[in-house]
């Protein structure tokens, strides 16, 4: 139905696809799979027309095609539905569903007796009963979720690519979710599914594509492959693989006899997080594992005091910090590096100086006024130990390489004398030899007595950097790895194994 | 996404765009005085550069305060309704000595201050909708207070009005002493540096443990008693309250004066230099078109021009 | 099947609330729609119900002649304002173009009545439609672009009234004037005219297909383009019928005054744009009804009557009391919405 040939598509600095071959046929739910930055959502973008490829072919029902807008995708047959619910939340179900197609009667006038009587047959055939007369925003994600598919199988859409559809529905939901995916494959209509969640992709689809680093690395039926060898090619290696200690910058473990510094305890945001605890020691890298989406990086937000919380403690150095707000971490020490260092991390428009010396500022100062000589003398101390390479302390941040940014982020935190270091990909986006200098930075910051929380995707890292790994799934603990536990092959299969008792909600 | 393409295609246009946006406003202001050196008759004199000095004196000092809340993405329109409010105060507590009457008029404006930051920063409501409330609130109590214009009598702020210390007007000195007190607020205080790292980019600067709101609220608390300030100086050199008619379409000379004094309406850059020399082009290119019998319509609609290409030239740098 | 979906639609009903903040039920949810739809309407009638209890002239037919005479040509320039604040914009350029119709209308009366409704129409018209393209293809901000228009559109009235020296007049036997002045079945024409468009504006705005673009554009706007909706295009047309709107408007004031007054219209966006909003759209766009900016501009006309009416009060009072208005409507929407954006 729609397959693409030998496509290749190139960033400024990265190579996001190269020669991907990927074919969605007609009546087959395909999973698509692949780390961050394995290049699933830029081949997504590339099937429904936001992107055009640099090179290869796309073949739609037959022919070459070239989508130049979403737009021109989506009238040729191909629907997206985003994680984000693409729908206008203030207009009724009914108006969502028929936008730019209403029933028009005498006088060009919309028919919304027609409209409604139409929407609510629609969404009857797909199994679904909600009020169409009902803003959309008052119905819950899932039956948003099923409105996008309505009206996806209303414009009659033959290739439904939908993009982590379950990643906030619930047990119910998703449930249902799948009855009218399974109706749409019998319908002949070709899907291409992307998610995280193992046991979905085996519940659900047909075949699969792993993509890693812009590259296809396996394709076939699902069925054929199990749970290890999929998380291995997702995570990019190899089962008992013998490999050489070193390939990282850390130099293994350190002193974790010392009284627990951070201690986080039950966790839990709706339909994100589940009682999650653990405890770290001055001095002791812990990973967090697990795939993308298990919970890593709201755990990470969660501690700093970035996303409210529903019930859970976080206790440092034997004092509790008061939940949901991140000034008050930060007075208790705990610096978060968060994951999108872009849009959450650096002040692009503003100087490396400024970067650095903006949460310490209150200390720099006396009277609200900044003494200049402090702020640089800390600024200077800090390019020079972690070796930030930029035209001068007055350069834009934004004007950086991704591995400068990342130290002045750092160095931001460090300023302050942090007690907790939380480090969400504190290595994605930049280039080898300084990954290895971060690399190096976070061994030495943990042997100076930081408690460093390290998440990464990189297995390679979080196996060598961290001294314990405690592995999340969904949104909960599911195992943690300690001693000599603390191996790649371990990790997968934690992530990997079939949890008791799946079958229920 | 497009449009990033297109600024690292051609790096030499994108060069032209940032001189221009750097230094466009001190060229213009330049060549306006060099064409009026030239060809408007009785330009030089000691005598026209206070009048134009004076004349600038208030919509730079509420400039001033509008780049620093422009400077944390917002924007406040209700300046000119401040600038109102602050002149029926005036008159209404001159009784109690002038400077009484002005400290009443500035905590005024502080107070519809508190209001808007208290709006943009609590409740969450956005920047325009919140100012455009008080604008319409602000303008009617200035009215309610003081119905109609009244003459203002006071040796003290007649003084203020028209003084000058050594051939410089009060007016001038004073708001030359906001600016540099502002440009100080702003390159070296904790307060400024927060205010500056909020318009640059809100999620980082929450994530970095910043006090947001305190912070907002007090830009708003800057640009109200700023514009209250205006208001009371406007007042004495005026030597009337008009609370009908002053302030009017203040917010509007202000937003020009530091948009085209190169501050980028995306936030995270407050150029108080540029501010100063925004506002003086703007007056210039008004003196320039009357001295040469243009009348005021064209004023207007030259100013509008302005305005628009100075949005359209600072557009593309705010969008990353 | 089909109560396993019932049932799933509950708990994630929870999602949404839980991000509203605890304890809100879906009936008081409804209830806020319902007070954000008809909250306008009931402060009027129990704004007219104590006006005519307190003063034994309120409710008298001249006093409400005037009334609806004085609403109308606010009316119309808030029927252009609602559809340019549900895409999400702002005109702040209506009440010079409202001036500048009046005046355009007033001198292109003596070329007959034609001349004197089409000359406003094609200028305000195209001062929005110029507008519109800055806003939609060069995508400045509405507040500014339509600030300079304001400006610009003054300048224009300037030079075409000899900067503001000259005031053009109606001849009161005219067919034009009638427009203004005449009354039909004891109703003045205006209020007849602006009912007439009010009418047609509803139909627009909720019976047709670039209605629904209007609120798609307002709601969100990438999705509407994802949905095929021509943004840019709904966008242009808003800005446009609102120059209209205020053409017309002017030129209808024009006419009952019989005279193109030049300083009119100054704060008259502010009005429009508060009349709108408390009449129950949202400022933040994509929702909104037509009705209730009728009834937002009658409920300013009411406030302002009853203060008259009191007469130690001076009428700067109803700017005050509609800016607090505003402040209060405001800040309700907000709460109101603000678990759209979460969502």
């Amino acid at each position: 139905m729609l397959s693409v040939t030998q496509l290749s598509k190139t960033f400024p600095g990265v190579r996001a696809l190269s020669d991907v071959d990927f074919t969605a046929r007609a009546g087959e739910v395909h999973a698509l799979v692949g780390e961050n930055g394995a290049g699933k959502s830029t081949l997504i973008k590339v099937l429904t027309g936001v992107y055009r490829p640099d090179r290869g072919e796309v073949t739609y029902d037959g022919a070459p095609v070239r989508f130049v807008t979403p737009l021109q995708a989506q009238q040729a047959g191909i629907s997206t539905i985003y994680q984000e619910v693409n729908l206008v939340p203030l207009m009724s179900v009914a108006r969502n569903l028929f936008l730019g197609r209403e029933p028009r009667g005498r006088l060009g006038l919309i028919d919304f007796r027609r409209m409604h009587r139409e929407a609510d047959e629609a969404l009857r055939g797909l199994g679904i009963r909600v009020d169409v007369h009902r803003p959309l925003r008052e119905l819950g994600v899932g039956a948003q979720q099923m409105v996008a598919l309505a009206r996806a199988v209303a414009v009659d859409a033959r290739v439904v690519v939908m993009d982590e559809p379950t990643s906030s529905l619930e047990p119910r939901e998703v449930h249902t979710l799948f009855e009218v995916i399974r109706m749409l494959r019998e319908r002949g209509v070709a899907v291409v599914y992307v998610s995280h969640r193992m046991d979905e992709l085996y519940e659900l689809c047909d075949r699969i594509t792993v993509l890693r680093d812009g590259r296809v690395v396996h394709t076939g039926p699902l069925a054929e492959l199990d749970r290890l060898r999929l998380v291995a090619m997702m995570l990019g290696r190899e089962i008992g693989e013998v490999r050489a200690e070193g390939m990282t910058k850390f130099s293994g473990s350190h002193d974790t006899d010392a009284q627990q510094v951070l201690t986080v305890t039950g966790l839990t945001i709706r339909h994100r997080l589940h009682d999650v605890s653990l405890s770290v020691r001055p001095g002791e890298v812990v990973g967090l594992g697990g795939l993308l989406g298990s919970g890593r990086s709201e755990t990470a937000k969660a501690i700093a005091g970035a996303l409210p919380t529903d019930t859970g403690r976080v206790v440092v150095a034997g004092v509790p910090v008061r939940a949901g707000s991140t000034a008050a971490a930060i007075r208790a020490g705990i610096s978060l590096l968060p994951e999108d260092r872009k849009s959450e991390g650096i002040m692009p428009g503003l100087s490396v100086r400024e970067n650095i010396a903006l949460a310490a500022l209150p200390g720099l100062s006396r009277f609200g006024l900044v003494d200049d000589t402090r702020v640089d003398r800390i600024v200077e101390t800090f390019m020079k130990r972690l070796r930030i390479k930029a035209a001068g302390a007055h350069q834009k941040v934004g004007e950086l390489s991704g591995g400068n940014q990342q130290k002045v982020l750092l160095a931001r935190w460090l300023a302050l004398h942090p007690k907790v270091l939380l480090l969400d990909e504190p290595t994605r986006g930049i280039d080898v030899g300084a990954k290895a200098e971060v690399q190096t930075l976070i061994d030495e910051l943990a042997d100076d007595g930081l408690a460093v929380l390290l998440i990464s995707s990189d297995t390679e890292e979080l196996i060598e950097g961290s001294d314990r790994v405690v592995v999340l799934k969904d949104g909960a603990v599911v195992r943690e790895l300690t001693g000599d536990a603390v191996t790649e092959d371990e990790l997968m299969r934690a992530i990997a194994a079939v949890p008791a008792g799946e079958s229920d909600d | 996404m497009t449009e990033l393409t297109l600024g690292r295609g051609t790096p030499d246009r994108a060069r032209l765009l940032r001189l221009l946006q750097d230094y466009g406003v001190y060229t213009g202001v330049l060549v306006l005085l060099l064409f009026n050196f030239a060809f408007t008759p009785h330009f030089v004199s000691a005598e026209n550069f206070r009048t134009q000095a004076v004349q600038v004196a208030p919509v730079l000092i509420v400039a001033l305060g509008m780049a620093l809340a422009i400077g944390t993405e917002g924007v406040d329109l209700s300046v000119g309704s401040v600038m109102a409010l602050a002149t029926s105060l005036l008159s209404l507590y001159l009784g109690y000595g002038p400077w009484t009457a002005a400290l009443v008029a500035v905590l005024a404006g502080a107070v519809v201050g508190v209001a808007n930051g208290a709006l943009i920063a609590f409740v969450g409501v956005q920047p325009i909708v919140a100012t455009l409330a008080l604008m319409v609130a602000g303008r009617g109590l200035a009215l309610v207070l003081l119905p109609q214009l009244k003459d203002v009598h006071d040796p003290d702020l007649a003084a203020l009005g028209s003084g000058a210390v050594l051939g410089v007007p009060y007016l001038a000195l004073i708001a030359a002493l906001l600016a540099v007190l502002t440009a100080f607020v702003v390159r070296r205080t904790t307060f400024g540096r927060q205010a500056l790292a909020i318009g640059d980019s809100r999620p980082a600067a929450r994530l970095a443990g910043l006090p947001v709101r305190r912070v907002l609220v007090l830009v708003y608390v800057c640009s109200g008693a700023l514009a209250a300030i205006a208001g009371v100086l406007a007042t004495a050199r005026l030597a009337a309250s008009d609370p009908t008619s002053l302030g009017s379409l203040m917010e509007l000379s202000a937003i020009t004066a530091v948009v085209v004094g190169g501050t980028p309406l995306s936030g995270g850059r407050v150029r108080v230099g540029g501010t100063v020399a925004g506002a003086t082009l703007i007056q210039l290119l008004t003196t320039t078109l009357i001295k040469h019998d243009l009348p005021p319509s064209w004023t207007q609609i030259a100013q509008a021009v302005v305005i628009v290409l100075a949005v359209y030239a600072a557009r593309e740098r705010g969008r990353r | 099947m089909t109560t396993q979906t019932e049932e799933a639609g509950r708990p994630a009903d929870a999602v949404s609330r839980e991000s509203a903040g605890p304890g809100r039920t879906n009936r008081s949810e409804r209830l806020s729609g319902l007070a954000q739809r008809h909250g306008a309407l009931v402060t009027l009638v129990i704004a007219m119900v104590v006006a005519s209890l307190g003063f034994d002239t309120f409710l008298t037919g001249d006093n409400l002649e005037n009334m609806a005479l004085s609403s109308a040509f606010l009316a119309v320039v808030a029927l252009g304002m609602t559809f340019v604040i549900v895409t999400g914009g702002i005109d702040l350029s209506v009440g010079s173009l409202f001036a500048l119709g009046g005046v355009l209308a007033a001198w292109g009366s003596q070329y007959g009545t034609v001349v004197a409704l089409l000359l406003p129409l094609t200028v305000c018209g195209l001062i929005g439609l110029v507008n519109g393209v800055l806003i939609a293809h060069v995508r400045l901000p509405p507040f500014i672009v339509t600030l300079a228009a304001m400006l610009g559109a003054r300048g224009v009235l300037l030079a075409v009234t000899d900067e503001g020296a000259k005031t053009y007049l109606v001849d009161k036997d005219s067919f034009f004037a009638t427009l203004g002045q005449g009354s039909l079945a004891g109703i003045g024409v205006p209020v007849w005219i602006t009912v007439a468009l009010f009418v047609l504006g509803a139909v627009v705005l909720s019976r047709t297909r670039f209605g629904q673009y209007v609120y798609a554009v307002g709601g969100n706007e990438d999705a509407g383009a994802l949905m095929g909706a021509p943004v840019a295009r709904t966008k242009i047309s808003v800005y446009t019928l609102s120059g209209l709107c205020a053409g017309l408007a002017g030129a209808l004031n024009a006419a009952w005054l019989l005279s193109g007054v030049t300083i009119l219209g100054s704060g008259m966006e502010l009005e429009a744009i508060s009349a709108v909003v408390i009449g129950g759209t949202l400022l933040s766009g994509g929702f909104g009804f037509v009705s209730g900016s009728l009834v937002g501009v009658l409920l300013l006309k009411v406030i302002q009557n009853v203060i008259n009416q009191i007469g130690s009060l001076d009428s700067a009072y109803q700017q005050v009391v509609s800016g607090a208005f505003l402040a209060v409507v405001v800040v309700a929407q907000t709460w109101l919405g603000r678990r759209r954006r979460v969502l």
